[in-house]
């Protein structure tokens, strides 16, 4: 809940002027100026690649601005020095936790913080201050715990903690609510509010529209570099947003549901894996052709196992896995052969070898070192001719720009390397007989990318489900799952839920379902059975 | 000071980046020389004469050259699958004892193949030697994640001293007067001369040849773009389908297998028989040599005579001019840190402050 906006004339506690940064051509801030007042919360909303990332980095002191400054209360703020950042009262809080797994939660929130110099650490003292801060602002911790032993959302109370403690006045949350439940979420905001009305200024960066409208005092929306529009919460719509941070007005896709569900593809039953917090335990799961199985769930509850299981790199170490009647490959390449088209989760580490060729990387699923002839090689000898020609085409149908078959992967935008590996997996080799995929395993396949992107990779997989293939999408993003699933399962702990009906579930209980709560998923009979 | 990622690599700086490197190389050595009070010009003219300034210059360059270029692919194919391997000295010494192994040691054995058996046999024998001393480390990589760089140079000694046990042992030269020395390699199996009257072999056509082999093997065949994809992200070969364990195991075998190829064509070419001192370090230059090339196996031919040329002009040079031979040592790590650097600051920028 925000509190009301801050009084008409508010002390204004950071003021950036100016900003401008240059990486080669790339102009990632320019002249941006900002301010924040005391008691504010202000969100940062813009595209991958959009300079939020930069701004705050350069605020930060992580990297210097090539023109500009920065007041931090009155003062101005040296550049480049993190140090003198943290001094002034600036804290961050990253997307991905900074927190040591084997320390407990007061070690972490001291690390760094006491002198080298002072001979014993006052732990006495600094417990009991933790325990004020935690206190003061309703984000309560036990100071012994181990912080492997917490789940995402304690990690993230933590975190913010860890600023608190420094005495942080200007907090900058990034993507906060990425790992987070619905309910987990609402508790952060309920925190934000105590922050704001304790005085303290706070910078939250999104992408979701609709939570930036419910937290946020004002919205300030970045695109290619710019500040292209700032305005207070209230009164504005998602529409606005949106169209201010694509340059142009974004039709959200209507759901469409599936017409003609076939028969099984694939099954896994009673499936479980080695490994601990992330392993699988006695998973079920049908996947039917023409038909799109959404997996919700707080990333790291057993998605990445369940990938890896249906994807050919990880083996069960309990149960059955079954594709088109037989038992599935544990090879990735001879999944692929049996029509299996793969979108991993992590396109840069996973998805693509970033410092080869796009053509090298669009044939790489199907290069076999097989003794007879197969279009792109014979005898392990590769046919550049035909393989390159197959990722001009995978360009030219999936729409891949940058650059042109010979230029490193690494060198292509997110969207437009997630839409090579699309293109890889969904783009028979063949143009003759064209062998569209009978299973789509999608793994986060829109994580990051800019709505233009993340529209047609939407698209993609609907058009392949209504061709007849069965499409797997898991998917961090609650309104992506509900909007393209036409049957819902929720992950928790690597335990799944039954897979219902997009219809039958409320947030309320795919929330509580992600938390591990979720009696009520019920077991409708009849719905997981062909 | 700190260095940020170039946007894009621009072509400028393409061409500036190995220009600046010999630049600095030949700067850094030209204060030496001043140093030991030599004319500067001077004393690079008649490095580069006695490098390739005349028919016996260019064949002792390149008679060099070769073992240089053999543990130089060996370098580079393995750091091609960031297989790390520093043992191939050892490995050279592995492939030298194999070769007088099955070319030398059955005299009066009465075993009298005809050399067209014995040449290959002998030729695969050092490169299995080779080979299985680098297994070893590969496979321990592979499965315990034991850190190759350690084991494999730790080998090396070991290597080093069981060739001192042999030479003194049961591959001991009887007529070699004491020396540490093995018995010699049939005459009829060693490489034949390039030129007259030099000490140049057909070794050189061998090495040159496997530079090309490998150069196809890594560009245009599927083992060879599972080498470069499990070297440079193995999490996405592995997804890709790519055997990573298999291919990081099949380069163990091609690095083993040519530094002991290495330790044979130099028996077989230009010693005829082992000493401890064969290899003046050999299998450590091979790694600057592959480093200097960008691990392109090609360019590992180039850099295998640039630097093969400057130990050999050096020696002239020092004995016309009195500048120390130890200046080669310094060009050549000095243009490997300028090649490096340049590499760097092409891809990067610095800002100061």
């Amino acid at each position: 809940m925000p509190a009301p906006p801050p009084a008409a004339a508010p002390d204004t506690v950071l003021r950036l002027a100016g900003i401008t940064k240059r990486f080669g051509s790339l102009v990632a801030n320019d002249g941006i100026s900002l301010t924040l007042a005391r008691g504010e919360v202000l969100a940062l909303l813009g595209e991958n690649g959009a300079g939020k990332s930069t701004l705050m980095s350069i605020l930060f002191g992580h990297y210097v601005a090539d023109a500009g400054s920065i007041e931090v209360f009155g003062r101005p703020l040296p550049p480049g020095q993190p140090r003198a950042a943290l001094a002034a009262g600036v804290g961050m809080v990253h997307q991905h936790f900074t927190l040591a797994d084997n320390l407990s939660v007061l070690d972490n929130v001291l690390l760094g913080s006491e002198p080298l110099w002072q001979p014993f650490s006052r732990r006495g003292a600094a417990r009991a201050r933790l325990l004020e801060v935690s206190r003061r602002f309703g984000l309560p911790v036990v100071p012994e715990a181990r912080v492997g032993d917490l789940s995402v959302g304690e990690r993230q109370r933590v975190e913010i903690l860890k600023a608190l403690y420094r005495g942080a006045r200007i907090l900058i949350l990034d993507e906060p609510t990425a790992v987070l439940t619905p309910q987990e979420s609402e508790a952060l905001f309920a925190t934000l509010g105590q922050m704001v009305a304790e005085g303290l200024s706070i910078i939250f960066i999104s992408h979701k529209l609709g939570e930036v409208l419910r937290v946020s005092h004002r919205v300030a929306v970045l695109r290619q570099g710019r500040l292209v529009a700032e305005a207070p919460a209230e009164g504005t719509t998602q529409a606005q947003l949106a169209q201010w941070m694509v340059g142009h007005a974004v039709e959200r896709a209507e759901r469409r549901p599936a017409r003609h569900v076939g028969d099984a593809v694939c099954t896994l039953d009673d499936v479980h894996t080695a490994g601990g917090r992330d392993a699988l335990h006695g998973v079920r799961l049908l996947l039917r052709a023409g038909e799109i199985t959404a997996i919700a769930g707080v990333s790291g509850n057993g998605q990445v196992a369940l990938a890896d299981v249906l994807c050919g790199v990880r083996i069960p170490t309990r149960g059955t896995a079954v594709l088109q009647g037989r038992p599935l490959p544990a090879h990735p390449q001879r999944l692929v052969a049996q029509g299996v088209a793969r979108i991993p989760e992590d396109r840069h580490a996973v998805g693509v070898v970033g410092d080869l060729p796009v053509w090298e990387n669009a044939v790489s699923e199907r290069l076999g070192s097989r003794w007879f002839s197969h279009p792109w090689f014979t005898a392990g000898w590769i046919k550049r001719r035909a393989a390159r020609q197959h990722a001009r085409r995978v360009a030219e149908t999936f729409d891949v720009r940058g650059g042109g078959p010979d230029v490193p992967a690494r060198s292509l935008s997110g969207g437009n390397m997630q839409k090579l590996i699309l293109g890889r997996a969904l783009l028979s080799p063949d143009p003759h007989h064209p062998e569209p995929p009978r299973l789509i395993v999608a793994h986060q396949p829109t994580w990051g990318l800019d709505i233009g992107a993340v529209t047609f990779v939407q698209q993609q997989l609907v058009a392949a489900r209504d061709e007849g293939a069965a499409v797997l999408l898991i998917s961090d993003d609650l309104d992506e799952v509900l909007q393209l699933g036409d049957r819902v399962a929720v992950m928790h702990g690597g335990h799944l839920t039954d897979a219902l009906p997009a219809e039958a579930w409320t947030r309320e209980a795919i929330g509580l379902a992600m938390a591990g709560e979720g009696s009520g998923a019920g077991h409708a009979p009849g719905n997981d059975t062909p | 000071m700190r260095l940020e990622k170039r946007h894009r690599t621009s072509a400028a700086a393409y061409v500036a980046a190995p220009v600046g490197a010999v630049a600095f190389t030949l700067l850094v050595s030209a204060l030496l020389v001043l140093w030991a009070g030599a004319p500067v010009g001077r004393t690079y003219a008649l490095l580069a004469q006695g490098a390739f300034g005349s028919v016996f210059a260019l064949t002792e360059t390149l008679t060099r050259a070769t073992p240089l270029i053999l543990t130089g692919l060996a370098a580079a194919v393995a750091f091609r699958a960031r297989l790390f391997n520093i043992g191939a000295e050892g490995q050279l010494y592995a492939g030298a004892i194999a070769a007088v192994a099955v070319g030398g040691m059955h005299g009066g054995t009465g075993l009298e193949w005809s050399p067209w058996v014995l040449f290959p046999l002998m030729m695969l024998a050092a490169a299995l030697a080779g080979a299985a001393l680098l297994l070893g480390p590969a496979l321990m990589k592979a499965r315990l994640g034991v850190d190759e760089v350690v084991t494999t140079l730790l080998l090396n000694f070991v290597m080093l001293l069981l060739v001192s046990a042999l030479l003194d042992g049961p591959m001991k030269d009887p007529l070699a007067l004491g020396w540490p020395q093995s018995v010699a390699l049939q005459g009829d199996l060693e490489l034949s001369r390039l030129v007259a009257g030099s000490r140049l072999h057909t070794g050189l056509l061998i090495a040159v040849g496997l530079a090309v082999l490998l150069w196809a093997l890594l560009a245009r065949t599927v083992p060879g773009f599972d080498i470069r994809a499990a070297g440079a992200n193995p999490r996405a070969a592995a997804f890709a389908g790519v055997p990573v364990t298999r291919t990081v195991v099949l380069v163990a075998l091609l690095s083993g297998g040519l530094a002991g190829l290495a330790g044979a064509v130099e028996v077989a070419g230009r010693t005829g028989y082992v000493t401890l001192d064969m290899s003046p370090g050999y299998g450590y230059s091979g790694i600057v040599i592959a480093m200097l090339a960008g691990l392109h196996p090609l360019g590992v031919v180039a850099a295998g005579i640039f630097v093969a040329g400057v130990l050999v002009g050096a020696d002239s040079m020092s004995r016309a001019i009195g500048v120390p031979t130890y200046i080669a040592d310094v060009i050549v790590a000095a243009s490997l840190i300028a090649v490096l650097v340049a590499g760097l600051l092409a891809q990067y920028r610095v800002r100061w402050k």
